[in-house]
């Protein structure tokens, strides 16, 4: 873990190998929901990547602090602020974007990808490679959003980007497929791009969502009882 | 009486959370393998979820009179997941026999974001007291009822020959675009 490679390393297992979405797949709520357009999904990404870097800077510099009796509230508070924190920013700044979230940035805070990383990395490590890790997360997530959020954007409005200075239009004649702005089309594109990111990185994916793949795994009391199966 | 069985209906069938509006999509994937885990994690989010709104309003009203309203993601995040400890011990100590059947969800739920999300979109659309809790209630119903349908389409996938990059949660992210096809015809009803 120490110098320049090890540092570069907590960068970029987030981008494809430890990918925490089409991989890990974690925080699928946001990456469904928000992803009918390229747009929002870039933003959503780029609003939790912030969360994710101060919630993990944040418990990295007081993980010796935080009793481990009540890490989970304390972590929750910790990523609440920040959520609270980009709430304002977005509200301030990107009205529209804010708009166009809604309810999805509060829920930033419950995204297991960041409650995850708090208990697998930033509660265990210093804090620089906290922050890269943070960053290499949060990239990767961000591409996976923009990933899907562009395909169901292309496919199902015939647009990318819109609303933005380089935003592309398809010509009329090709055909708009309604159902990849629906929430059934969220869930094809995403099963299609796990798929693919399983053979890219040639790794069998999990089974099964539950425990296995579930950051919590060690703190929860329910791990390896028969309903995480 | 019309707007409680609006409300159950649009949170069953048109506006359900996890097929319309994709909240609550990680238990929704899993723990939906079998039916008896649907019914209990089910079970408990009902539970969890109606009394989140009960709680979450007062404590709401609290935070307007202070001006302090953007302070609801932190609190209402906190309540919950003091709640539902509250809620497994008492459990645990006045009725051990549902807290064998429904115990083993409770923890899973502090991070379930259809809880957040009905206290949060309760807030939004203004609802009272009442029409919160039962709002709360329907949206559990419908996640519930979301459980149930897929763990039936889910088993059948476990016999069927997919392709081998497909092999486990792509087949069930593509059978869920089916499910949630299914649901979208419902659009209007209301």
């Amino acid at each position: 873990m120490t110098g320049k490679n090890g540092y570069l390393q907590e960068f970029t297992k987030g981008l494809l190998r430890e990918n925490p979405t089409l991989v890990g797949l974690l925080g699928m709520c946001p990456t469904l929901a928000v992803t009918s357009q390229a747009v929002n999904a870039l933003g959503m990404g780029l609003a939790t990547m912030f969360v994710l870097i101060g919630s993990n800077c944040v418990i990295s510099l007081l993980r010796k602090i935080i009793p481990a009796t009540v890490k989970l509230p304390c972590y929750i508070v910790i990523i609440a602020g920040f959520v609270t924190i980009i709430d304002f920013l977005l509200h301030g700044f990107l009205p529209e974007l804010h708009e166009s979230l809604g309810t999805f940035l509060s829920l930033i805070t419950v995204n297991c990808i960041i409650l995850g990383r708090a208990e697998m990395f930033a509660s265990k490590n210093p804090v620089l490679p906290s922050i890269l890790d943070g960053c290499g997360m949060g990239a990767g997530f961000t591409l996976s959003l923009l990933a899907i959020g562009s395909v169901r954007e292309i496919l199902g409005a015939g647009t990318w980007m819109a609303g933005t200075p380089i935003a592309l239009t398809l010509p009329a004649e090709f055909p708009k497929l309604a159902i990849f702005s629906s929430t059934a089309g969220g869930f094809m594109t995403l099963g299609v791009l796990v798929a693919i990111a399983g053979i890219l990185t040639r790794k069998p994916l999990p089974k099964e969502v539950g425990c296995a793949g579930c950051p919590m795994a060690d703190g929860c009391r329910s791990n390896g009882k028969e309903s995480c199966k | 009486m019309k707007i409680f069985i609006t409300t159950l209906l649009a949170a069953m069938l048109t506006d359900n959370y996890v097929l319309s509006r994709s909240i609550g999509i990680c238990p929704f994937l899993g723990v939906s393998q079998k039916l008896s885990s649907s019914l209990g994690m089910g079970g408990a989010v009902i539970f969890v979820m109606g009394c989140a709104a009960a709680v979450t309003y007062p404590v709401y009203q609290l935070l307007a009179m202070l001006e302090l309203t953007y302070l609801k993601t932190v609190a209402f995040i906190l309540i919950i997941a003091l709640f539902v400890q509250l809620v497994e011990i008492a459990l645990k100590k006045l009725l051990p026999p549902l807290y064998r059947t429904l115990g083993v969800y409770l923890p899973l739920i502090t991070t379930n974001c259809a809880v957040l999300g009905v206290t949060i979109n309760n807030i939004d659309d203004g609802y009272g007291f009442l029409l919160s809790v039962w709002n709360a209630i329907s949206v559990g119903i419908g996640f519930t009822l979301a459980l149930i349908i897929f763990s039936g389409v889910r088993s059948r996938i476990e016999a069927a020959d997919v392709p081998e990059a497909f092999k486990g949660i792509p087949a069930t992210l593509v059978a869920a675009a089916i499910v949630s096809m299914s649901f979208s015809a419902f659009t209007g009803m209301i």
